[in-house]
């Protein structure tokens, strides 16, 4: 008992050090297997493109990141990446509140949910990509149409999760309420509405992959500035150098709002993180 | 029904019928609650008393019957009934003070509640005071004990200054000694407040100890309506007045205790021992009982 395994086993408890090393095994794996093979191709063709290595990627990324573009005479990463958080904000903001405000009262008001709850279950299977055509069509190509896109890829799924997590709100604590004197509303809104603001972060949280996917989609078709855009742009070049930086940039954007959203939920829903 | 007393019932329930389904569940009740009483509910599992417990509150109707406070039909739940039940009673994002705080904010508006934001809070502190939880005011909910939990839900619900508090199975969840304590802190606070309690129990020595009066509701009886009549639900098969309570369990020893304890256990505990409904113990002075002419056709 005393010597307890490190690694191997259902008791394993690996230590500080381990644990870090460990968890950077995968990474280190990658990167390694990438460079040999971004070596072997560069023995056998100096200017390959296709595996571009270390050095060819910085240049890439140093150029896209520090110099002015010549044409429109902005830096290209940032007035993408810009371009891009907007339209992801704006749609993943309204989405939220929809969804939000649709779980909450249709899981409290049976009139509600006998109104709503069908039509919810058909938008949600709707195929939201399949429908880009007809938002391009209706509303035209430019910011309304991406931003669209991902309020209508996302809300159902938050609407419904938030419904099933009002669903989970014991009926006694509704009739607590009622008998503390609370209006039908209030228990809607200052009883149910602040004990599910934390599920709606997971639920953000969980949607964020989701949502990047819409974005990315949108901005490939029809777009003049954005993540998406430049990646799609350059791969007629087949600027790997550009495209991988660009896709490792996307990743940790979408790993620090995942970060952001949970230390979120730490710090102001205490009680929410303890009850597990 | 009793005409002696003619001053106003707080509670009055009469001819109750609660189905669900083709089962049923409470058959025919009729009882009578007066103001101050503390009133103990006890049976079987399954008998009901959770379900007469959520048609008094309003959170359920009767499937026949009338069920009045003060000589109006309940309705739904409002703040004429205080709750506390055994889990859920407390709301998790609000600490302990503001729990306690919200009924009486709730009556006011935004800007009444600012301004006389002292003043609640003062209230919910000499609330708190009573309970012995003034210092824990800033916790959370899932920061205190089992206990401390319920004497929050019973300040949270004494503040509203309900007419009649209701308890299901309110220290079921507790350990025994924490029980016990609970059990003497409830007497105290009821001789000090002069609340009417109607407590829901399964524990018939709580609610020998507990109460001034004690309903036992059972499906273990027998009446003229024949052995292949299907829907017999529960009925209150004894109505006792106990002595006033007090806050020692030295009580639960002496022999008068002990008898009534193994009376009721048999009354409405034992399942092969079947009181005719013409002669169940209601003893109770404000004791009455409707009978239909099937359940009793007076030939005997």
């Amino acid at each position: 008992m005393s010597d307890k395994p490190q690694f191997f086993g259902l008791h394993a408890q690996p230590g500080p050090y381990l644990t870090w090393a460990l968890a950077a095994i995968p990474f280190i794996l990658a990167i390694v297997i990438y460079m040999v093979a971004a070596d072997i191709r560069h023995k056998e063709n100096p200017q390959d493109k296709l595996l571009p290595n270390l050095s060819q990627m910085t240049d890439a990324a140093k150029r896209m990141a520090m110099d002015e573009d010549r044409r429109s005479g902005k830096i290209l990463l940032w007035s993408d990446t810009a371009a891009s958080l907007k339209r992801l904000a704006v749609g993943v903001a309204l989405a939220a509140v929809v969804g939000l405000l649709l779980g909450l009262n249709m899981g409290l008001f049976p009139g509600m949910h006998v109104m709503l709850a069908s039509g919810l279950t058909f938008i949600s299977m709707i195929p939201p990509l399949s429908i880009l055509p007809i938002l391009f069509i209706m509303v035209g190509v430019d910011e309304l149409a991406k931003v669209t896109l991902i309020f209508i890829g996302i809300f159902p799924v938050i609407a419904r999760d938030i419904l099933m997590a009002v669903n989970k709100i014991p009926r006694e604590q509704i009739t607590k309420a009622l008998t503390l004197g609370a209006t039908h509303l209030e228990v809607a809104y200052k009883i149910v509405l602040p004990q599910i603001l934390p599920r709606l972060l997971e639920s953000v949280r969980l949607a964020l992959g989701a949502a990047w996917l819409f974005l990315i989609a949108a901005e490939a078709i029809a777009a003049n500035e954005g993540l998406g855009y430049r990646i799609f742009l350059v791969r007629r070049y087949l600027a790997m150098d550009v495209i991988i930086p660009y896709v490792f940039w996307i990743t940790i954007l979408g790993f620090l709002f995942d970060s952001m959203l949970r230390l979120l939920l730490k710090k102001k829903f205490a009680w929410y993180v303890a009850r597990g | 029904m009793n005409e002696k007393n003619n001053a106003p019932k707080l509670l009055h329930i009469e001819n109750v019928y609660k189905q669900y389904g083709e089962k049923m569940i409470l058959d025919n009740i009729d009882l009578i609650v007066n103001e101050g009483e503390f009133c103990t509910v006890v049976g079987p599992s399954g008998c009901g008393k959770s379900t007469l417990l959520r048609l008094i509150l309003g959170q359920e109707p009767p499937t026949e019957g009338r069920l009045l406070l003060d000589g109006k039909p309940v309705g739904y739940p409002n703040t004429d009934r205080g709750i506390v039940y055994q889990r859920y009673s407390l709301f998790p994002h609000l600490t302990v003070l503001e729990n306690v705080m919200l009924g009486p904010s709730l009556k006011l508006g935004l800007m009444e509640r600012r301004r006389r934001k002292t003043e609640l809070r003062d209230e919910a502190m000499h609330y708190l005071q009573h309970v012995n939880l003034h210092l824990h005011g800033n916790k959370y909910p899932h920061e205190l004990s089992g206990g401390m939990q319920q004497r929050v839900a019973i300040a949270q619900a004494l503040i509203m200054k309900p007419r009649i508090l209701l308890m299901d199975e309110p220290f079921g969840a507790l350990d025994p000694q924490t029980r016990e304590d609970m059990q003497i802190f409830l007497l105290e606070l009821w001789e000090q407040e002069k609340m009417t309690i109607f407590f829901v129990t399964h524990d018939l020595e709580e609610a020998l100890y507990l109460g001034t009066r004690i309903f036992a509701l059972s499906q273990y009886y027998s009446d003229d309506r024949g052995h292949d009549h299907k829907k017999r639900g529960a009925k209150i098969v004894s109505d006792h007045k106990l002595p006033s309570a007090v806050a020692s369990n030295e009580i639960k020893h002496t022999p008068e205790f002990l008898a009534l304890l193994e009376t009721i256990r048999k009354d409405a505990f034992e399942k092969d021992h079947l009181q005719h409904v013409r002669e169940f113990n209601l003893k109770h002075p404000d004791s009455y009982q409707t009978l239909t002419e099937e359940e009793s056709n007076h030939r005997g």
